[in-house]
């Protein structure tokens, strides 16, 4: 394989052959356009910024001038929005249509939000400004904390978790610092083997020991096998609730009762929020810690894979032990409790997470959502989203396996299997066969739980219409996986590359841009 | 309500559709008695955009803004100018509202430019291979720290005086629990090599030694050879860990790769991403390329389509928590992919050209500004060898300093006292960072106001 097949090159002409796949000169088809790796690119004069001339003095970096080159290519102004305009029309997004990933909680993302998060008021202040510069900065972050403590009925938050396994660490962290302030270490989590794979991984990188609890034929928590596995050496059980396939467990006050009765306490993995906001407080279940995706069920923008922000309410038994820093209120006056000031009251906390505070950012695109819903909008917000995922699960019950419909209603996603697929098709191919319908697919092979699954989180954000046009598409491509239609195999045909090779990715990595000189030195 | 398409007809047809009366009757699952028969209590109501744009906007203005004074804060978070097309670039619906590329055939837009990414990180740094991003740097610290414990199978860390004090926090705190050991001290405001303390770590490596982490430039604005460390490190079978909290540097500056760090991580924020109170930001990950399957988070490889076309996907996830899950080599799921990318498009429009001239200016700006401080009374320049960011110590503690200084409309850099409270051999200390957004006359007014604070007696 060369290494560059596709990608245009200023040395490239259709004589080559590169353009074969599409009869054109140029490998573009009309509006989609090939682009090369900017490493492939005409250099130009080499950047793209302009800077005032240097003061001249004698240069202090004590005998460490760089002496190499560092291989970074710069691009003119207009090259480069080009090339990052060319990439992102290669992308599926929100903003082009239904993005049904379960558990993702692809909702729109209200632009609003994005103007508040760039007043330069939030976006041009430093983290650390003296307090009484950034009075307006602490109050929103305690604004927001006190909505998120009041929605969850909880008796405090943190703000600082960078993102949701993030915050599960800190919820961990939490009931380690306070199992060993009874003198009590416990080494064991439990975990259904539904969770969300953070969930294991978090306890595992807090230093405990993870085990697993089984599902029940219904899909939830089997908690008689929970009840049998709670020894005192167990700290505390991670549930996810909603669950991940998408049911609300409606055993959660039994599992927290006989948690907290064997000296555990609980932690509710919260990235299923969205479906309860506004209608549940997960104090009301005997929680102790809980994160909040603020990147889910507020609408932060999930950016291409981040950034996220993972804010954690803790119940009265952790509070003590919430980690540093965090805002408090005395009269109108917000101050930032640090290290230093933390000794006379906050002596418990666990310590510091990350360097600063927090995703300020995220902060004020979340308070602009949840201000611009209120408490009766959010009500709204989950009971949309619980009404479009049933709708869908109710209307495709019929042409797809759904282990768990008999059961009930679901809450925000719907749950399917690969049962009834024909001539050896997978979930993987009818995947891809909604992508050439102009879909993103929905969550694949996730939760383990239950064969081939897929897992469809339609969100608010939905029309009833945009609903009915996905559900046509999705029944017609689940009927040519059940008629065994190898076409789908081949699926995609229309996207901009078709099925890639993931085992040749694994088997050779290449994960940097190597000159061509260079590669095949190497190789 | 606006961001809600569904009509009150809507949502009846479904319902009768589903068989369902009313939406109540679909959360039947919650306990009675944890299902609220009406909103939350003792919270606002809906609003209008302009009503939250002008709650939130008055909040806004109550904050000194960095770009509306003269402004010196650095420690791990720079004021840079970002060019106008950077935040224009990333807020393309394509990209602000795209998710993990897990389907890589309608992604490979946020995969090409994570390739590009993880290259340019790679050859900022002087690394083989970078990770398509971490929450931020201090996370990416203690990740380090944890790799190369399973690396070398050895559970004592030799952390640098110099290292950011948050960053050494964070490590500590995880430590706690994870059993991990570390050799701590705290810096000191030695002449012309301030928070130095290579003698230290060069005799704390020892055969139980996984790792020595050490900070360039460091948290005092020092920057030194880190060679002879990385040699000594492994003839004692253990790895240096360098950390880069302003990435700018590495334009003027040998990067820590060519100096025998075998792994170099870092906070990007001071390329493209902008100061936002401390987040978010982007963690920069960047190793040997004998190390790859240790490495945590996610990584972007190239591949080939099914007609032999280039592409990209996510890869090696076997490292990942999805798969692995208790077994994977950390938790981290999503990353900091928009700043990631908000980072890398400012880079390709500095180029190793702009990102020199970037570097440059930021040197002498700093280098005129310290001479012209360490002219003011009762200020004494401590810093030898210096990027965009040195040390002065003054004649009284600096933390009141710094606060009547910012009374009188200058955000004059960050006290030691506010890093190392309590710390009394540190409190005269004030780390001042310059970058090319510093002019002539904001050196003045902090020179003059310095001035004026010492003199005063600031605060008492």
């Amino acid at each position: 394989m060369s290494k560059n097949p596709s990608g245009w090159r200023p040395d490239m002409g259709a004589a080559n052959g590169e353009g074969a796949q599409t009869g054109t000169f140029t490998g573009n088809r009309a509006l989609m356009l090939e682009e090369p790796l900017i490493f492939e690119m005409e250099e130009g004069g080499g950047t793209g910024v302009d800077f005032a001339e240097a003061p001249s003095v004698e240069s202090r970096l004590g005998g460490l001038e760089r002496n190499r080159p560092i291989g970074i290519p710069g691009l003119s102004e207009p090259q480069m929005v080009r090339h990052y305009t060319r990439l992102s029309r290669q992308n599926y997004a929100i903003d082009l249509g239904l993005f049904p990933l379960g558990s993702c909680t692809m909702k729109h993302n209200p632009r609003l939000n994005e103007k508040v998060a760039r007043m330069p008021g939030f976006a041009d202040i430093h983290p650390l400004q003296p307090s009484d510069t950034v009075q307006g900065a602490l109050a929103l972050i305690e604004m927001l904390g006190g909505w998120l403590v009041t929605l969850t009925g909880m008796n405090s938050v943190a703000m600082s978790p960078k993102a949701g396994a993030h915050g599960e660490l800190c919820g961990l962290l939490a009931i380690r610092a306070a199992l060993e302030a009874r003198g009590d270490a416990r080494e064991v989590i439990l975990v259904p083997e539904s969770a969300h794979g953070t969930n294991p991984a978090t306890a595992a990188f807090a230093g405990y020991r993870v085990e697993s609890i089984p599902a029940n034929e219904r899909g939830r928590v089997d908690i008689d096998a929970l009840k049998a596995r709670l020894r005192p050496d167990v700290a505390g059980v991670m549930i996810t609730n909603p669950n991940t396939c998408g049911l609300f467990e409606p055993d959660m006050l039994a599992i927290s009762e006989a948690v907290h009765a064997a000296g555990g306490l609980v932690y509710c993995d919260g990235a299923n929020f969205n479906a309860i906001v506004g209608r549940v407080r997960p104090g009301d279940l005997g929680i102790d810690a809980m994160h909040i995706n603020l990147h889910k069920t507020f609408s932060t923008p999930h950016g291409g894979g981040g950034p996220g922000s993972g804010p954690v309410v803790f119940s009265d038994a952790l509070t003590p032990f919430a980690p540093l820093p965090f805002v408090e209120r005395k009269g109108d006056q917000f101050t930032l409790v640090e290290e230093e000031t933390a000794g006379e009251h906050h002596g418990s906390s666990f310590g510091r997470m990350t360097a600063f505070h927090g995703q300020m950012g995220m902060f004020t695109r979340a308070m602009a959502y949840i201000l611009s819903h209120g408490a009766d909008g959010l009500r709204q917000v989950s009971g949309d989203a619980v009404l479009n995922a049933n709708y869908l699960l109710r209307q495709l019950e019929d042409v797809l396996d759904a282990p768990f419909a008999a059961s009930g209603p679901c809450m925000h996603e719907a749950l399917f299997s690969d049962k009834g697929f024909g001539g050896g098709l997978t979930t993987l191919d009818l995947a891809k066969g909604l992508i050439d319908e102009g879909y993103h697919p929905m969550t694949m092979y996730f939760p383990l739980v239950v064969h081939g699954s897929m897992l469809v989180e339609p969100t608010e954000t939905e029309s009833k219409a945009a609903l009915d046009q996905f559900i046509g598409a999705l029944r017609s491509v689940a009927e040519r996986a059940k008629a065994g239609d190898q076409s789908l195999k081949a699926a995609p045909v229309h996207a901009p590359r078709r099925r890639l090779d993931e085992t040749l990715a694994a088997r050779k990595p290449v994960l940097v841009y190597r000159d061509p000189e260079q590669a095949q030195a190497a190789e | 309500m606006r961001y809600l398409p569904l009509a009150e007809a809507d949502r009846q047809a479904m319902l009768r559709a589903i068989g369902a009366t009313s939406v109540e009757d679909l959360f039947v699952d919650v306990p009675e008695s944890a299902r609220l028969s009406g909103k939350v209590e003792g919270l606002a109501d809906h609003a209008t955009e302009m009503a939250v744009e002008r709650q939130l906007g008055a909040l806004a203005r109550q904050n000194l803004v960095a770009g509306e004074v003269p402004f010196f804060l650095g420690c791990g978070a720079y004021k840079h100018h970002i060019p106008s097309s950077v935040d224009h670039l990333i807020q393309r619906g394509e990209f602000l509202t795209s998710y993990t590329p897990y389907q890589p055939e309608i992604a490979q837009g946020t995969l090409q430019a994570l390739f590009e990414f993880q290259t340019q990180v790679a050859r900022l740094y002087g690394c083989d291979v970078a990770n398509a991003s971490m929450y931020d740097g201090s996370t990416a610290c203690w990740e380090a720290i944890v790799m190369a414990r399973r690396i070398t199978k050895r559970g004592k860390a030799v952390l640098s005086a110099g290292l950011h004090p948050h960053y050494v926090s964070v490590a500590q705190t995880m430590a706690r629990f994870t059993g991990d050991r570390l050799d701590l001290a705290l810096p000191e405001l030695t002449p012309s090599a301030p928070g130095d303390d290579m003698e230290r770590l060069l005799a704390g490596i020892d055969g139980e030694t996984s790792a020595v982490v050490v900070q360039y430039p460091n948290i005092l604005g020092h920057v030194a050879d880190l060679s002879e460390l990385a040699e000594r490190a492994h003839e004692a079978g253990a790895l240096l860990i360098a950390v880069v909290t302003e990435p700018v540097a590495l334009g003027l500056i040998r990067s820590p790769g060519e100096m025998g760090a075998d792994i170099v991580v870092g906070e990007g924020q001071a390329i493209g991403v902008g100061l936002n109170f401390g987040g978010p930001y982007v963690g920069l990950f960047a190793c040997k390329e004998k190390f790859v399957r240790q490495m945590p988070g996610r990584l972007c490889g190239e591949t080939a389509d099914a007609d032999g076309n280039r592409g990209f996907v996510l890869t090696l996830s076997t490292r990942e928590q999805h798969i692995r899950r208790e077994k994977a080599t950390s938790n981290i799921c999503t990353n900091s992919g928009l700043c990631a990318l908000a980072f890398s498009i400012h880079m390709t429009l500095l180029g190793e050209k702009g990102l020199r001239q970037l570097a440059e200016l930021n040197h002498a700006k700093a280098v005129a500004a310290a001479d012209r401080l360490a002219d003011v009374p009762g200020v004494e320049l401590v810093s030898g060898a210096f990027f965009n960011e040195f040390t002065l110590r003054l004649s009284r503690e600096a933390r009141p300093v710094v606060r009547a200084m910012a009374d009188r409309g200058v955000l004059g850099g960050v006290s030691l006292g506010r890093l190392y409270p309590g710390v009394e051999a540190l409190a005269n200390g004030l780390v001042v960072a310059v970058t090319e957004t510093v002019t002539d006359e904001h050196v003045e007014a902090l020179a003059r106001v310095l001035e004026e604070c010492l003199v005063e007696g600031a605060g008492a």
